[in-house]
This record gives structure tokens, sequence and C-alpha cells, in this order.
């Protein structure tokens, strides 16, 4: 809510399920689809799978959200569940030939499976503890695709068959970006009106006080390994969605860096924001795409500048996370909001 | 016989190093209730600045690793007045974030000063080997066992009997109560962290010396967490026994779990054997300790509902 709402005032019923009330609103949702509609006619090859690339975290990103931001369980394996979801489609994919929808739908379910088993530990610790045994299903899991052959053991997995839907073939930049596009506006619809039903009110009361949320009769222990199993589905989508548009799965595409990436992306985001989770997306993704073509451009004047950049991207990368915690814990979510504000009620301050 | 006297005397040392690195995230940890992933990236500046000490400028092994601590304060006192300092109150993910962030620009600053690939630490400590219930044991492991516990009776006096340390065990107790009586929290909480720097730099300059100087240093700092959740998260001796057991663990099966489980063939899931056992089980162990036992074999019962 901004400075100036003092409160939501609905009429009638219709009115109250509302997403969108101010026309504003509603013309800012057009201008976000026609972009995304138009956005493979101007961006170029590179920027658009820059794009889709944001699209795939928003969906991991949104997930993890619900699990952090929203429920206050901290989770050190997004990276794993991803990888969860991305094995589960490439195997059947490659194993039974089923339609890639159905491939992305068990990845989520499968997805929901592990999370839910992975969150078992948070039945009985909170907090600290609660990230370090998640850091552990992390590592559990990269081992896992490591070691164990079917899942391709150190190997990479490809899929061989183009992912084909009631005979459509998605194929090239631009149709990917558009049914990855759609897939993230699905979930982040889903996360939206999950938060307006009684789930997401018990998520919320638990990350807020757990004791007072068990005290009026959320069942704490189940809603719990529901977050995960939620977050944990989400990721599984989106892992899903790598494997059939990469074709080629490695267990380094979901390390614990990857899990650290998404936690960085809903801190730079806003913590308990779906819209945070979409921008912390494309800010991560968009910084390192941005310094990679950077890099590029100055192989030629700075030859040094290009053989450290993995160094100056860790660098930065961390800088982001440090001082967005320090000077905006809240992300970009808040920032967006407050200029908002300012903008309205220009030229003065309140 | 021969192996497992080898293989508990590398188990010993690594669990040693272990400890001490530990000890450092459990100072913190009891002091101002943060959770430091940075330690493991703690260790990698502690190796490498040894390394840039003895090898790029020459120094004499014992100045270079008073280089070394010197810089291991430094870094403890400016990530804990620039960095944790503006946190404090602020929700565990944010605290845990920012430590995580903070192992990111020290990756960063380590790859720009000496770049990514192994480095070799001319031997400073005698690397013979040496007969124990005759098996050929290396020498260099027994000076690090040697060395950790001379610093964790170090530490033990420090706590024990020096004015400071003092202070630091009454602010873990009860933070209020030390404020109270005069002791200046903020202090201990800057001590904390340079105690974590100068035990994770000494873990790191002992690793450094019995493998090499890389990056890999940081994801053996990683196994603070087995060590710590083992030993249960507030507790110095649960780190050395934590410690012990994490790397005694890891040595044996890395050996004696990888022998009997590469053999083993299950058609579609492991047809050539498994292998690796060393890097799952710390991991495994963890999480069956957290079911199991909360708060690790030796740390303090709270008494919450979850």
């Amino acid at each position: 809510m901004s400075t100036i709402t003092t409160g939501v005032y609905s009429r009638t019923y219709r009115q109250d399920f509302l997403l969108r009330r101010t026309w504003l609103e509603r013309a800012r949702l057009a201008l976000v689809l026609l972009a995304i509609a138009v956005a493979p006619f101007l961006l170029s090859v590179y920027w658009l799978e820059v794009a889709t690339q944001i699209a795939i975290a928003a969906i991991g990103a949104i997930g993890l959200n619900i699990l952090v931001g929203f429920t206050g369980q901290i989770s050190l394996g997004q990276g794993g569940f991803l990888a969860v979801g991305a094995f589960t489609a490439g195997l059947t994919a490659i194993h039974t030939g089923l339609n890639p929808l159905a491939g992305v739908a068990l990845a989520g379910v499968v997805g929901a499976v592990v999370g839910g088993f992975f969150g078992l530990p948070a039945l009985r610790l909170k907090g600290l503890y609660l990230a370090i045994a998640t850091l552990a299903s992390q590592v559990i899991i990269t081992w896992s695709i490591i070691h164990l052959s079917f899942l391709g053991a150190a190997e990479p997995l490809a899929i061989v068959e183009p992912a084909t839907v009631f005979g459509w073939t998605v194929s090239g930049t631009w149709e990917w970006f558009w049914v990855i596009a759609a897939f993230a506006a699905v979930a982040a619809v889903l996360a939206t009106n999950l938060f307006r039903t009684g789930v997401g009110r018990a998520f919320v009361a638990i990350r807020d006080q757990d004791i007072a949320a068990e005290a009026v009769g959320v069942n704490v222990a189940g809603y719990k390994i529901l977050a995960f199993a939620l977050s944990s589905a989400f990721a599984g989508v989106a892992g899903a969605l790598t494997a059939y548009r990469d074709t080629f799965l490695t267990w380094e595409s979901f390390t614990f860096e990857i899990s650290i990436l998404y936690l960085a992306m809903i801190i730079v985001g806003g913590l308990g924001s779906v819209s945070g989770a979409i921008y912390g997306a494309a800010f991560i993704i968009g910084l390192q795409a941005f310094l990679q073509e950077l890099g590029g451009n100055l192989q030629g004047s700075f030859p040094s500048v290009q053989e450290n950049l993995p160094a100056i991207q860790q660098i930065i990368f961390g800088l982001t996370i440090v001082l967005f915690l320090i000077f905006e814990p809240r992300g970009l979510a808040r920032i967006w909001q407050r200029s908002k504000d300012y903008l309205r009620l220009w030229p003065f301050r309140y | 016989m021969d192996i497992f006297v080898q293989l508990t005397v590398a188990g010993l040392s690594d669990g040693a190093i272990l400890a001490l690195a530990a000890l450092g995230f459990v100072i913190v940890y009891k002091a101002s209730g943060v959770i430091n992933f940075a330690q493991g990236h703690f260790l990698l500046i502690g190796a490498y600045v040894l390394f840039a000490a003895i090898v790029d400028w020459g120094l004499h092994w014992v100045l270079g690793v008073l280089v070394a601590v010197l810089v291991a304060v430094t870094l403890g006192l400016v990530v804990e007045r620039l960095v944790l300092r503006p946190l404090v109150g602020q929700p565990v993910i944010s605290v845990i974030m920012v430590t995580i962030g903070l192992t990111y620009i020290l990756l960063g600053i380590v790859l720009l000063a000496w770049g990514s690939t192994p480095l070799a630490l001319p031997a400073f400590i005698p690397s013979d080997t040496v007969g124990i219930l005759g098996a050929e044991v290396g020498e260099n492991r027994l000076w690090a066992i040697g060395l950790v516990v001379v610093a964790l009776i170090g530490f033990g006096l420090f706590f024990q009997r020096s004015r400071q340390g003092i202070a630091m065990r009454a602010v873990a107790d009860d933070q209020q109560a030390a404020l109270a009586m005069g002791i200046s929290v903020r202090r201990v909480f800057a001590l904390a962290w340079i105690l974590a720097g100068v035990s994770a730099v000494g873990a790191g300059m002992l690793l450094a010396n019995l493998t090499s100087v890389s990056l890999d240093l940081a994801s053996f700092g990683l196994l603070v967490f087995p060590v710590v959740i083992l030993g249960g998260l507030d507790s110095v001796l649960g780190v050395v026994v934590g410690g012990a057991l994490i790397g005694l663990l890891r040595q044996y099966s890395a050996f004696y779990l990888d022998r009997e489980l590469s053999e083993i063939r299950i058609g579609g899931i492991a047809e050539n054997g498994i292998t690796g056992t060393a890097e799952l089980v710390p991991y495994v162990a963890l999480v069956l300790i957290l079911l199991v036992k909360p708060y690790g074999l030796f740390g303090q019962h709270r008494i919450e509902r979850v």
C-alpha cells in the first residue's frame, strides 16, 4: 500500500475480488503484457535469451519467496529443487516420450514431494538450524546427480526429442520466450492469489508469530511442510522448463551458488512480495548478462578487465547483496513503492 | 591396520583443523547470534595471505604467519564494523545473507589477486614420514594436530583467565546483565569477530600446508556446518568432538565405504558402483543429528515450540 491510500473501500464482493483496482494499475498491466508480446521483435537474440532466463528465474524466485518471504522458513536448497524438476523432466522426456506439458506437471509434483521431504526438519527446527538443514539437502541432491548413473553421473543428460505440444514444436528463441513468459505469468497469478486464501494467510501468520498462529488454530507443522512443497513445486516447474529449453542437463547448473543466486533475487527484489521476486530475478540475471556483455565490449581496449571479469562479477554480486541488506532490506519492491509515492505527491514530501 | 592408523591420523588432523575453524564460528555465534557463512572464506584468505607473504614477498615463515594473523584481525574488525553492526536486530535471513554476500566479495578479491590456479605453499612444517604402530604417517599431520591442540588450550585459557575472555562469556550468557555490569558489548562483538578471523586464518594456514593453496579450501570450510551441528552450535567442547568425528568419518568413508559400495551394482541406478561418499557422509550425519538431537551432542537445550 502506498502512503496516501488509507484503506481499500469495496462496495461489492466483485470489487473485493479484483486484483487490480484502479485504471492506472490496469494500464500498467496492459503495458507489461504488451512489452512481453513485442519484446521478441525489439530485442537482440542475446537479450531475448536473457529475458527468457529471467522468466524462468522469476518462477523459481516466486516459489522461494513463498517459503522464505511469506512463511519465514529459510531455504538454502532451491538449486537442488530446481535440479529435481529438471532431471525429472529430462528423464521423462528421454525414457517415456510423454507430452512436455505432462513432464512439466510431473516435475512440479516430484519437486513438491522431494521438497516436502527435505522440509521435514522444519517440524523440529527453526531459523538457523533449518537453514543449515536445507544446505544439507542441496549437497545431498547435487551429490546424487554426480554419483548415481541413472541421473547421468557427471555426464550431461541430453534430451534429443524437441518439445512438441499437440503437434506444435516449440523452437526458436522467441517462441520459447513466449511460452516461458506465459508460465511465469501463471506462476505470478497463482502466487498472488495464494495469499488471498486461507492457506496463504496461514503462511504469513506462521512467519509473523508461529505460537500465536498455532493458538488461533493454524496447523503449523502441516503448513510448514506445505510451504516447502509449494516452493519446490515452483522450483520443479522452473527446472523442467530449463530442461526442455536447453535440452542439455548437468549438475553444474544447480549448485549451491544457484541457491544463493535465488536467495539474492528475493532479497534484492523484496522479501514477501510476488512482484519483488520478479524484479529481483530481472535485476540479478540482467546484471550478470550486462556485466558479461560489458566485459565482451571492453575486451579490445582493456584486456585486463576481460581477464578479471569472473572476479569482478563475484565482487559486484557480493556487494549487491551486502549493500541492499544494509541500505534497503525491503528490496526493489519497496524502492518502486517509494518512487511511486514520491511522484504522486510531488512537489510535496508528504 | 597400517591403513587404519593412516586414516585415523589423517582424519584427526583434518578434524583438528576443522575444529579450529569451527571454534571461530561458535565464538561469533555465542557472542552475537550470527551464523557466519564466510568462515570458509576467512580460511581462504589466511592461506593466500600466507602464500603471498612467504612466496611473493620472500618473508620468513614466522613473519608470514604474523602478517596473516594481522590481516585476520583487520578483516574481523572491518567485517564487524561495516557489515554486521548495521544489521543488529535484523531478521535471521538478512544476517545469514549478508555473510553469504561477504563470501562472494572475499572470493572475488582472492581471484583478482591470485587467480584460480592452485598454488603450492613451500613446506614450513616438516613433512617427513614417521612410523606409528608400524604405519607411515606424514609428520606435518601430527604437527597440525599438535598446533591445534596448543591453539585450543590458548583459547581455553583466554576464556577462563583473561578479563576480556570472561567478559565474552558474560555477554554470551546474558547480554542485558553484561551491559548492566559495564561490559562493552560492542567491544565483545568486535573481539568475537577478530577471534573468528584469527582461528579461521590459522586453520587456513595449517590446511594450506597439508594440501595446497586453492579455492577448494573454501568448500572445506563449508564443513564447519556439520561440525558445529554435530557438536552443538554453542558448545566449545562440541567443536572439538564434532571436528574429530567429522574428520574421521570423512577419511573412513573415503576408504572403507567407497571400497564396499564401489562393488555394488544396482541396475539402472548405480551401474558402476558408488564412490565419493566422503563428500556426502558429513551432510547425511548432519541431517540425522538434526532430526534426532537438534541441539547436537553438547549444545545448550532451548525449550521452544517449533
